[in-house]
């Protein structure tokens, strides 16, 4: 693969994204275009900008190299991650504009008066964000060295000092603009080599069975593996083994591994056969995340997909990045126009990166052997192209994972950023704005650093288990029941988004205890417990304080649920220029 | 035996010593080093009490301010009850026996109308209860009594008398205090009135004498801009709302200025630059209006060569940044200084320290206007808007808690 067309791509996308963001604005000369200049952001528009926001590397990457691993099960994800706008439709989007907050904690001082549970929900949209960054940063990074053979934390300071740079210097002036052109670029960056990919897979002969298991080679293979791993087969395999293999040294012998657990050490090369079943990494050895939730996934399959559903449908509320756009649409009405196009808009996204996971089954299943699953998006033009056409596609797909990076970083960072400055430093101001945005990166860089090796789709999930076990309670109680306290708010963010924070850090820390079993999958999966043990707290603690329901409550709910026009709001003026 | 003797005196010396000290302690329990004396100390501490109850105070006299500073008030005081009420009804009642209230409420009447304090002797059945006697303070706002402070104790006292009446004497300041913000609230507010009533007559007639000149030659033109008076006009008259967005208020600006280009043609020149992910900012009602009525009044009336006038709104994170600038004929800062601190009313009337004093009453000190000027180099404004404040809504206001 040449690398020189990967990296212009990647150079471009960011070049792109400085220019839209700073010179994107809209400028008019003379009064008599004032409405051109003046006009407020259409749904559509607003909608390209979430869902250019929204997907991420989980969802550029992540699925499909889930999808390649773990085969069909795995398409829970991009329902999960649509299905979440259609709960945000039903019950947040047009309440939550009308109560004219632009962050989760002004939601709750606009709606509980309260400067504590203000702050509470501003810590709780810094580690929603930190943990969501965390995976964009290793997406990066593996993205690099894919492409250059870079080392794996290098992509991830690139894309950290891009976005500080960026958002730092004020460089998102037009943040919808960059984000509506992050989505169409993305979309396109997916798009156009699965056309190709799909011709020469009929040219191929349209061969099936992307799903049968395990994933079959189509051709001899040759892998190195680089970090030590267990392999675990479920029938004999027949390999060329040049390395350490369960303890012993072979220099080329072809040796027949029986079925069960086998260690391979790092460095060794393994050639496998054409037809053989490509065994499945497990990396639970390493105390690694990913053989770790993988494994949950194995032994409850029911409770990890249910776990995966409660989470992403309820959790796509509380991201702190996608609500601040909301903010953007007029009125509520507006607000869920938007949500029904993004609803469309991600909806044709996702149908993209399941089918490059089917093909990476049928083309480059060894990468589940390597762990590098999550690059099947970045090699399959490679493997089943080649040539030029391959080397302009393959730049094609990294410029879309960089504007994956990118789009979702910045926006995570700016509203890190702004809550560290409102509610943690000391003052307000540009020179504080610049100090919390290094703060919103740095925490996450360091972690992606030292942490290391996890899926991006799965670790993307925890984050939505933290969002949707505190945020999802708070927003839709804090709209639809008027009996929500202070007290209730804090205690139930507190018990549900602060015990799926702790399984969360127990997982990714790999804690001991956590070996197998029951125990080891609620870690794992929190949602299913977090989500509606947050819900009782909230709701029973507020029964528990009928006295501190805030004064004013039923004209704050008024004002929430009722069309702009009726609360006496905007006055439309146009119809008198007709 | 005399070992043993030995080991009893060491154990008991440090026992003595250990007594002795802890004695010291307990005879002086208010020995606090530095601070002075067991007067000047009492001194301090009902300072810090008098400190803690004024703040809730201060908001008025309402259930929630009264449940607040109830409890410092009886520390204050060291009674064994202390309630506060208004007219009718009693606010808080702090301490033990609140099983008097209704009694309390019935003896409230004379001193209420009467305006002087009382003290009177409790008919209680309850036979450990420790209150026996009570003194009603009525709590005066120039003149009117809005409420009574009441002490109850276990004996009568001539001391709780003079306290009570002196503490409800400090709350009564406290609530003229309130009274006193409340009418800064209202003076604003006749400042927005006094705003709108001031756009009228000047800007009415040039604007009517321009388009009385279209109506022959262009009469098109002559109705667009009888449209845009209209528009502006119902805009800067409208009764309801404090607050309107920041995309209602670029459209009054822009009727405006379709006024202003009429009547000064080429030789105005106006630049947008607008992000829209601002526009549906909430901002106080007319706050930039007269800003721009300010530059087009000072940069162009009475010049002869060409202006140009740039309005800005920019998306700045959690704020959003509008900047007005011309390049009219500036203002000496020592001027503008004076105008902003109300000292002197320029010619053209109280535009600009009206929005400024509004922006840091509803935003914070903070949020003030910045002004970049000198004379001969044009003026800049800039006013950062928060995205989202508490109580800031374009919708309509939300009634104030009571």
């Amino acid at each position: 693969m040449d690398r020189t067309y990967s990296v212009t791509a990647v150079a471009l996308v960011v070049l792109a994204t400085v220019l839209v963001g700073a010179f994107g604005l809209r400028v008019s000369r003379t009064t008599s275009d004032f409405y051109v200049a003046s006009r407020t952001v259409g749904p559509r528009l607003n909608a390209a900008a979430i869902s250019g926001e929204y997907l991420s590397a989980a969802s550029f990457l992540g699925i499909a190299g889930l999808v390649l691993t773990q085969g069909p099960d795995m398409l829970w994800y991009p329902v999960g991650y649509t299905a979440g706008y259609l709960v945000l439709l039903l019950f947040v989007a047009a309440p939550l504009r009308r109560s004219g907050a632009y962050t989760l904690p002004d939601f709750a001082e606009a709606r509980l008066a309260s400067q504590p549970v203000r702050r509470l929900a501003g810590a709780f949209v810094v580690g929603v964000g930190w943990l969501y960054l965390l995976p964009q940063l290793q997406g990066a990074g593996l993205t690099l060295a894919v492409l250059t053979g870079a080392p794996a934390p290098l992509g991830g300071i690139i894309v950290a000092v891009v976005v500080v740079v960026i958002v730092a210097a004020g460089g998102m002036r037009s943040i919808t603009f960059v984000q509506a052109f992050q989505y169409w670029l993305k979309l396109t960056a997916l798009l156009v080599p699965a056309l190709f990919l799909m011709l020469a897979w009929q040219g191929d002969g349209a061969p099936r069975g992307a799903f049968d298991e395990p994933p079959a080679l189509r051709a001899q293979h040759t892998v190195r593996v680089d970090a030590g791993l267990d392999l675990r087969l479920a029938q004999p395999l027949t390999v060329t083994a040049t390395g350490t293999v369960d303890g012993r040294r072979r220099a080329g012998e072809r040796i027949t591994l029986p079925a069960g657990v086998h260690h391979v050490t790092g460095g060794t090369r393994l050639t496998l056969p054409e037809g053989a079943g490509v065994p499945v990494a497990d990396r639970r050895g390493d105390g690694g995340m990913s053989g770790s939730l993988a494994s949950a996934r194995e032994e409850r399959p029911l409770y990890a997909t249910y776990g995966l559903i409660l989470a992403t449908f309820l959790g796509t509320m509380g991201l702190p990045h996608v609500v601040v756009r909301f903010y953007t649409s007029p009125h509520g009405v507006a607000a869920r126009r938007t949500t029904v196009a993004v609803l469309g808009l991600i909806g044709a996204f996702y149908l993209l990166p399941p089918l490059y996971g089917a093909l990476g089954r049928l083309y480059v299943p060894e990468l589940a052997l390597t762990g590098n699953a999550d690059a099947a998006v970045l090699l399959l033009p490679e493997r089943l192209i080649g040539g030029l056409g391959a080397d302009l596609l393959g730049a094609l797909v990294a410029g879309g994972a960089f504007a994956a990076f990118l789009s979702t970083a910045s926006g995570l960072t700016m509203a890190v950023a702004g809550v560290l400055t409102q509610d943690v430093l000391p003052s307000r101001g540009v020179r504080h704005f610049r100090l919390g945005t290094l703060l919103a990166m740095a925490v996450p860089l360091a972690a992606s650093v030292l942490v290391g090796g996890l899926p991006v789709a799965d670790a993307v999930g925890l984050a939505f288990a933290v969002s949707a076990s505190s945020f999802c309670p708070l927003l839709v109680l804090g709209i639809w029941w008027r009996r929500l306290t202070p007290p209730g708010a804090a205690a139930g963010m507190l018990v549900g988004g602060g015990s799926a924070f702790a399984a969360v850090t127990a997982t990714m820390a790999g804690y001991p205890g956590a070996g197998t079993g029951t125990q080891h999958a609620l870690l794992a999966w929190p949602a299913l417990w977090s989500v509606p043990l947050g819900f009782l707290t909230m709701i029973s603690v507020s029964l528990a304080t009928p006295g501190r329901v805030p004064p004013g409550t039923a004209a704050i709910l008024a004002r929430f649920h009722l069309p702009e026009q009726l609360t006496g709001g905007r006055a439309r003026t146009e119809a008198a220029r007709v | 035996m005399s070992g043993f003797l030995a080991g009893l005196c060491v154990a008991v010396l440090p026992l003595l010593a250990a007594g002795f000290w802890l004695g010291r302690r307990t005879a002086r329990p208010q020995n606090l080093g530095d601070l002075g004396t067991p007067v000047e100390h009492a001194t301090f501490e009902t300072l810090h009490n008098a400190t803690l109850a004024a703040p809730p105070l201060r908001a008025g006299l309402t259930e929630e301010t009264a449940r607040k500073s109830a409890r410092r008030l009886r520390t204050l005081l060291g009674t064994d009850a202390l309630c506060l009420t208004d007219r009718e009804t009693v606010l808080a009642w702090e301490g033990v026996g609140e099983h008097h209230r209704e009694e309390i409420l019935q003896r409230l009447g004379g001193p209420l109308e009467t305006g002087r304090g009382e003290a009177f002797r409790l008919r209680c059945d309850v036979p450990d209860c420790p209150l026996r006697w009570a003194v009603i303070a009525p709590l005066t706002v120039d003149d009117r009594v809005h409420g009574a402070l009441v002490a109850c104790a276990p004996r009568e006292s001539a001391v709780l008398v003079r306290a009570a009446g002196e503490v409800a004497r400090w709350v009564s300041v406290q609530l003229e205090l309130a009274d006193l913000d409340r009418s800064r609230t209202r003076l604003i507010e006749a400042e927005i009135k006094a705003l709108r009533a001031q756009i009228s007559p000047h800007f009415i007639f040039n604007s009517l004498a321009v388009i009385a000149s279209f109506v022959r030659t262009d009469p098109e033109r002559a109705r667009e801009l009888l449209l845009e008076f209209a528009d502006f006009t119902r805009y800067s008259f409208r009764r309801h709302g404090e607050f309107t967005t920041l995309a209602d208020e670029l459209h009054a600006i822009d009727h405006y200025l379709a006024l202003v280009r009429a009547r000064f043609g080429d030789r105005f020149s106006v630049t947008l630059q607008i992000a829209p992910e601002v526009l549906p900012v909430a901002l106080p009602f007319l706050c930039l209006q007269p800003l721009v009525e300010n530059a087009v009044k000072h940069g162009l009336e009475g010049a002869a060569d060409k202006r140009h006038l740039s309005i800005t709104a920019q998306d700045a994170g959690a704020e959003a940044l509008v900047v007005i600038e011309d390049d009219g004929p500036g203002m000496d800062p020592a001027l503008l200084r004076r105008i902003l601190a109300g000292e002197t009313s320029p010619s053209g009337g109280i535009g600009l320290s009206n929005v400024d004093d509004r922006l840091r009453q509803v935003y914070g000190d903070d949020h003030g206007l910045v002004i970049e000027t000198a004379a001969g180099a044009g003026m800049k404004i800039t006013a950062r808007l928060p995205k989202y404040q508490p109580g800031v809504h374009s919708g309509a206001r939300l009634p104030r808690e009571p």
